[in-house]
């Protein structure tokens, strides 16, 4: 990827306060902490963590769904630069024009008192996008061929659609501004697996198509091998490795990817899988340890990543890690599991 | 040994839109120190099959005349569907057969403590005294690898993370020596580590107290790690079954087929990722004949109008195909 | 499928069927919902019935039900009902006995009523009788400058009543009056104290659980606080303190707007408590989120996703709240502090009843109960039954 990021972050920290009453005192929930990441203009990203790791906050972040509490964020297409994190008001519904989420819950994302046409059409009358009710309607039909919703779909309501439909819905609702920069956050894993596919193979050819970066979320890592280029790993609200999909799975680094590469059930019911599975729990974000948020649970702690806190330093390299002794570890706890063609 | 056989279990639902087929005419045996895995989507039944064992279904359900469900229990067998009011099922339920969910939060009442429940739990199934009940409560809790078992005795649900939550409930539905435990998409709402963690945790229990368990879920992956063998579902059919050897690499049926094609494998990154074409049929719209013929690749004109027959191939596998079972051996 | 719309007939095919529930907006489904419950649609009727009645109550009534109406002949007087037959013969049209009275020293000269069974007097359909008005409205209020005088539609027509004497359906009260028209009437009066009531508790809740709702943070904790206080309140004290206020010598219809207001600004509490869950709760949708994240200003998001889910539940909640106001109001006239005789309420009416002599001997004075108790229950029904009907997301998930 040589292309000039399209978004990138830079010392990112969200984090949600909780409690505090009047007589309470404030705790914060650390979901996004110190992030620096840089999206490359037309590329599907991966992101990936399980739960607490704060990707989907992350992706949110970018696009200003959620308070910031520090760092920068940087918007550059081409066309418009945008510095997300003190936006004016006006700028920001012009950059909401451009970047755009499709969510992951295909049954609450639809309003269920509006017709499928209504739902599509709802971004270009709020964004004032046409000018006139057949050119809405003209686009609504294109994006939903594309998404595969015949005519007859759009007059409908969406207690009339599966889940598999309905995420196509969401989908053709997030693309009709034909936006540059797409959050999938989790759009596929309330679908069954054999409707997976479909929409998974939807998402790339529609990005082939427009021409746009998806910044795809997922906590399954089969899901992203196959369909991003490059994969971010997250854990709770740091990143700790980044590099091209290929390389990150045929030669993981961070003892974290290993572990979760080593725990994807394999569907060869011959498969030996004989290394040590990962102990213990992911720690509350309330309270995260001190030093490498992953020594708790790391079988190859040392005292120093109790202490200091690896970052990611090396933005410039392809594959990036944030661990002390990655190096040491290179020929440790790996299986093969992709081909590096 | 055979711990449960499930014949002819045919199972309708009364509701407003008309009387709907949620599961039609399966057949399946669950042996001690086995794990029989079901696998389906959305709709394909296999919940209701599972509450089935334990008559867990709302009462508009409506079992077919010829539907036996077998459970063997210290050497009687037990007709399921025939036993009758609270105290007849309490032998079932809980007692030699123990249920766990996907989501251990429904499993335990948030204002009492887990240890004051798996206590209650004892007692009631059990004629032992309050203290030796909470004695093997904690043992359980210990032995299902959470660490500080009695502490986490006096603590509640909400206090527990969503991976020691869900020990917690094996160790409850364990702690009655169940013959048979039904685990109903026990590890889908986990994080894939944790989940890892807890299918090693299943293994061993199973392997030490040969026990049975049906394993139901929709990953493909998690059952040829966890099972023995296999039971593919389709809209409230049993498709495919065998052991997941034979299943998994020589499917049989177009459906099972198509789920594996379906899945991103990690090993060849490259492949493309084929869907299985069409949508789910809604259950009111079973489809007439076989009811995978919508969407099947290899449809034929008779495979509308008769429902194909389970046809063998190979020892114990079996799949209900009028195509494939002539091209048997063919992929 | 089942679902069927008025407008199509059950022989349309089943594709066609499907159709329409697929293109079926969310009215149309709680609409059709709803006719599937059988207790809703009768309950549905007798309250169109009642209302009705309520409305068309001078029409209706063969009397004024007040004291110009009376009729002295026949205090006292049991229930008559037209009959067809009887030993004299058939008669087509339908008619009553003569009554006559005289003072019976078995009674110690109390007046003591019998039928003559020899003279008839025929019903008649439609009649000219007493002048009245479909909008009448001459308010006295406190202060000249509030007096409202208005007279128009005004018709002497009837539904029915005799060529000569009275017909009293539910018999008539110690001084005459006609139980059956008061009856009517003070169904027409319980639904006005009721609308007006209601839409006094709503207009507040509306403000104060909408602000609530939809700013949230601190905002929704003050206006809470506040609306736990009003509700902290205990209504009972509450009425008899601004009933024993109330002079006597205001109008009754100053009596009228004072017992509203103070119904619906006890009631609004527990309105606005749920209007502000309502938002709460749309608020945090996700599909409101796409809209936001769209750019959408408040308005859109007011007008397009928060108001029309919001409408439903608020029509459900309104017609569960009807029946509260009506039946506070009934108690507070039958305990005397509300709308008293010579207003025609439900709660006076069934104020007559509470003495001995009434249970005992005039037994139709009852009858005003168990129009009430129908009023309110048919309330109850369709409510609940809207409730369920309007319950969208339980269905539709997998």
């Amino acid at each position: 990827m040589n292309n000039k990021p399209i978004i990138s972050c830079r010392n990112l920290s969200v984090h949600f306060p909780i409690g505090g009453g009047l007589f309470e005192r404030k705790q914060f929930v650390r979901a996004v902490n110190n992030v620096n990441l840089s999206i490359p203009k037309g590329s599907f990203f991966g992101l990936v963590g399980e739960s607490g790791s704060g990707k989907t906050t992350l992706g949110r972040a970018f696009l200003r769904a959620v308070p910031i509490t520090q760092g920068e964020i940087h918007y550059s297409d081409g066309e418009k630069n945008y510095d997300l994190v003190d936006l004016p008001k006006k700028e920001l519904k012009e950059y909401r024009k451009r970047a755009q989420l499709i969510f992951q819950d295909p049954y609450a994302a639809l309003s269920p008192r509006m017709t499928v046409r209504d739902i599509i059409a709802e971004p270009l009358e709020v964004m004032n996008l046409t000018s006139s009710r057949e050119e809405t309607d003209e686009k609504v039909r294109e994006i939903a061929h594309k998404c595969r919703l015949n005519l007859e779909h759009l007059r409908r309501f969406p207690h009339a659609f599966s889940g598999g439909q309905r995420q196509r819905i969401s989908i053709a609702r997030s693309l009709v501004s034909s936006p540059r920069f797409v959050v999938a956050d989790e759009s596929v894993a309330a679908l069954d697996v054999s409707i997976q596919a479909d929409v998974l193979n939807l998402l790339k050819s529609l990005q082939n198509e427009l021409g746009s970066t998806y910044l795809f979320i997922s906590h399954d890592l089969s899901v992203v091998a196959h369909i991003c280029d490059m994969v971010a790993v997250m854990y709770l609200g740091q990143l700790i490795e980044v590099a091209p999909t290929r390389q990150l799975f045929a030669a993981p680094r961070h003892p974290y990817t290993k572990a979760l590469l080593l725990s994807i059930p394999n569907l060869d019911p011959d498969y030996q899988n004989n290394a040590k599975k990962l102990e213990g729990e992911i720690p509350s974000p309330t309270n995260p340890p001190s030093g490498c948020k992953f020594h708790t649970r790391c079988p190859h702690v040392v005292e120093h990543c109790r202490a200091v806190e690896p970052i990611l330093e090396h933005p410039e390299l392809e594959h990036d890690v944030a661990c002390h002794r990655w190096q040491e570890l290179i020929n440790v706890d790996t299986i093969s599991v992709a081909s590096t063609t | 040994m055979t711990l449960l056989t499930v014949e002819n279990l045919t199972l309708e639902f009364d509701t407003d839109e008309g009387r709907i087929t949620a599961v039609n005419n399966i057949s399946f045996e669950v042996n001690s120190g086995e794990v029989l895995g079901i696998v389906g989507e959305s709709g394909s039944g296999k919940s209701v099959t599972a509450k089935s064992v334990m008559q867990l279904n709302p009462s508009n359900c409506i079992y077919s005349e010829n539907t036996k469900i077998l459970l063997e229990v210290e050497g009687k067998s037990i007709d399921v569907l025939a036993l009758k009011g609270g105290k007849e099922l309490q032998t079932v339920r809980g007692g030699s057969v123990s249920m766990i969910f996907q989501e251990p939060m429904a499993s335990f009442a948030p204002a009492i403590t887990i240890g004051h429940q798996m206590v209650e739990q004892l007692l009631v199934h059990k004629n032992i005294s309050k203290a030796d009940a909470i004695k093997i409560s904690i043992e359980m809790l210990d032995k299902v690898g959470i660490s500080d078992a009695e502490k986490r005795f006096k603590q509640y649900a909400f206090e527990l993370s969503g991976g020691m939550r869900q020990r917690a409930m094996i160790a409850m539905a364990l702690s009655t020596n169940p013959k048979l435990l039904i685990a109903d998409e026990p590890t889908t709402a986990l994080d894939v580590t944790i989940q890892a963690q807890v299918l090693d945790l299943m293994k061993d229990l199973v392997a030490e107290y040969n026990m049975g368990i049906i394993f139901i879920t929709h990953d493909l992956g998690v059952i040829a790690q966890t099972a023995d063998r296999v039971a593919v579902m389709y809209l409230g059919e049993l498709v495919e079954q065998g052991t997941v050897r034979q299943v998994l690499k020589n499917p049989s049926h177009p459906y099972t087929r198509g789920l594996i094609n379906a899945l991103p494998k990690l090993d060849d990154l490259d492949a493309p990722l084929t869907p299985i074409p069409g949508d789910i049929p809604s259950p009111l719209e079973r489809p007439r004949g076989c009811v995978f013929h919508t969407r099947c690749t290899l449809v034929e004109p008779r495979c509308s109008e008769s429902i194909p027959k389970m046809a063998p191939h190979g020892e114990g596998h079996t799949a209900a195909c009028f195509v494939t079972a002539e091209k048997v051996g063919v992929l | 499928m089942k679902i069927l719309f008025w407008k199509k007939t059950p022989s349309k095919n089943q594709q066609q069927l499907k159709e329409a529930y697929f293109t079926a907006s969310q009215g149309q489904l709680i609409r059709s919902r709803f006719k599937k419950n059988r207790t809703a649609k009768i309950a549905a009727w007798v309250l169109t019935l009642m209302i009705l009645s309520g409305f068309f109550a001078d029409f209706l009534s063969p009397y004024s039900p007040n004291i110009a109406g009376r009729d002295k002949q026949y205090e006292n007087g049991p229930p008559q009902f037209p009959i067809f037959w009887d030993e004299n013969g058939f008669s087509a049209r339908p008619f009553l006995y003569t009554t006559e009275r005289y003072r019976s020293i078995e009674t110690n000269f109390r007046w003591v009523l019998t039928d003559n069974r020899d003279k008839r007097r025929y019903l008649e359909l439609w009649v000219d009788d007493w002048e009245y008005s479909y909008i009448d409205v001459s308010w006295d209020l406190p202060g000249k400058w509030f007096d409202v005088d208005i007279k128009m539609l005004t018709s002497t027509k009837h539904l029915f009543g005799m060529n000569e004497g009275g017909i009293h359906l539910f018999g008539t009260d110690k001084t005459g009056k006609d139980i059956y028209s008061r009856t009517l009437h003070a169904i027409y009066t319980s639904l006005a104290v009721g609308t007006l009531g209601v839409l006094i508790a709503f207009v507040l809740a509306l403000v104060i659980g909408g602000i609530s709702g939809y700013f949230g943070g601190w905002i929704d904790s003050v206006l809470q606080m506040f609306t736990d206080a009003i509700r902290t309140v205990p209504p009972i004290p509450l009425f008899m303190a601004f009933a024993a206020f109330m002079p006597d010598t205001w109008s009754s219809e100053t009596r009228f707007f004072f017992i509203a207001s103070i119904l619906g600004l006890v009631g609004w509490p527990t309105l606005a408590r749920r209007i502000r869950t309502h938002l709460l709760t749309e608020r945090s949708q996700e599909y409101v989120l796409a809209a936001e994240l769209c750019g959408a200003k408040p308005s859109h998001v007011i007008r397009r996703h928060l108001l029309p889910s919001f409408t439903s539940y608020i029509i459900v909640d309104l017609m569960i709240t009807f029946p509260y106001v009506v039946r506070s109001e009934t108690a507070l006239s039958f305990i005397g502090l509300g709308l008293t005789d010579p207003v025609n309420s439900l709660g006076a009416l069934m104020r007559n009843v509470s003495k001995a002599d009434v249970l005992l001997n005039y037994q139709w004075y009852f009858i005003p109960v168990i129009f009430f108790i129908a009023f309110v229950l048919a309330f109850v029904f369709v409510g609940d039954g809207l409730r369920d009907a309007a319950d969208p997301y339980s269905q539709t998930k997998k």
